[in-house]
């Protein structure tokens, strides 16, 4: 397709596209309305379950099926990824080189890596208390020991970076979320149901099974990530390809 | 109008993504253009959720029934949204790389011929 008639597809349906979103967007409820049905409910329901962090309650309480759905859907990608990016058979591993970073990078690295760490599992342990909760905290986690790459070189956070080990945790922790929710089956009540006491409110141990999901969602997207992006790095500095079979692969 | 006028800036930012999508001649850039596009649904998602005068839903340090929140449920909904849409960017950033690898090239153009 030309270049030309792409652009005139795209006008004409970019047209109607514009003309019947503009239409809808006059009879949406108005911006700003204090008129949010679900909204209060959501929140009489947080209250009522003891949990402060609405947002928390709602996806690993009253919506924790979705967020099953969408934790399976974190597990299957990295999976994709990794079997996507496995070391192809015209393909060779190299050791990546020593690096020498500035020693103020090194010291700030060094200082900064632990904090993070402790941030990260801060920010997933009060989930149901202040913003965040595990998919946050899970992603601060992944990111914190990525300072040790930054810092110092591949080859050290090779070194801090188990992946045999953060394999099977994201496994782990993608299952442990069904077996939680088997746990309110158990107890008579429903898949995925908050059976445990709900705590008093604004403690720690608030929220009965929410810190649980949190826990769980937390170590499967900070091991899941760590793995994803531990492919992506292979890729650029050790993964070379061989020069003598290019056509090979096909 | 002007009450529309975040919900119409949402379908903006969904339209520039798209003209983005279609002239790419990069596939990286066409999966940023990708993630601008699901970004026009965050700021649809938290148009609806805003309230005026309200507060995050928050209730760490906050009376409950003191003050009126935004609708938790949109923002909830716009969390799931930002994981889904970055685990679909980290898939397709993986196969653009087997592209690259298989066939030499990232423009989506120069990729006519089917190759096993």
């Amino acid at each position: 397709m030309k270049d030309r008639t792409r652009l005139a597809l795209l006008a004409g349906a970019a047209a109607v596209i514009a003309g019947f979103y503009a239409a809808a967007c006059p009879r949406l409820p108005g911006f700003g309305t204090p008129h949010h049905p679900y909204g209060d409910r959501a929140v009489a329901a947080a209250l009522a379950h003891h949990t402060a962090n609405v947002v928390s309650s709602i996806n690993f309480d009253l919506r924790a099926l979705d967020t099953l759905g969408e934790e399976s859907i974190l597990f299957v990608t990295v999976l994709a990824s990794t079997l996507l990016l496995r070391l192809a058979r015209d393909e060779r591993k190299a050791t990546p080189r020593t690096e020498r970073a500035l020693p103020t990078t090194r010291l700030f690295g060094t200082v900064l890596l632990p904090v993070a760490l402790v941030v990260g599992v801060y920010v997933i342990a009060h989930g149901q208390l202040t913003p965040g909760g595990g998919f946050q905290g899970g992603v601060i986690l992944a990111t914190a020991l990525h300072l040790a790459y930054l810092a110092a070189d591949y080859r050290v956070l090779e070194r801090v970076r188990p992946l045999a080990a953060l394999d099977v945790t994201d496994a782990l922790g993608a299952v442990s979320f069904t077996a939680l929710g088997l746990v309110g089956l158990a107890a008579g009540g429903a898949f995925l149901e908050n059976v445990l006491p709900f705590g008093a409110f604004n403690q720690i141990t608030s929220g009965g099974m929410v810190p649980l999901f949190n826990a769980a969602v937390g170590v499967e997207v900070g091991s899941g990530l760590i793995v994803l992006l531990a492919h992506f790095l292979d890729q650029a500095v050790e993964i070379h390809e061989d020069d003598e079979t290019p056509e090979d692969e096909a | 109008m002007t009450a529309a006028l975040p919900f119409l800036a949402a379908g903006w930012v969904l339209l520039i993504a798209l003209y983005g999508l279609v002239t790419s001649r990069n596939l990286i850039h066409a999966i940023g253009c990708l993630a601008v596009a699901q970004s026009s649904t965050y700021l649809m998602l938290l148009g609806v959720g805003y309230r005026r005068g309200a507060t995050a839903p928050v209730y760490g340090d906050l009376e409950p029934g003191s003050r009126p929140v935004v609708d938790p449920v949109v923002q909830a909904l716009t969390l799931t949204d930002i994981v889904v849409g970055a685990t679909v960017t980290a898939l397709l950033l993986a196969l653009t790389i087997q592209l690259r690898k298989r066939h030499g090239t990232v423009d989506p153009q120069a990729l006519t011929a089917l190759k096993g």
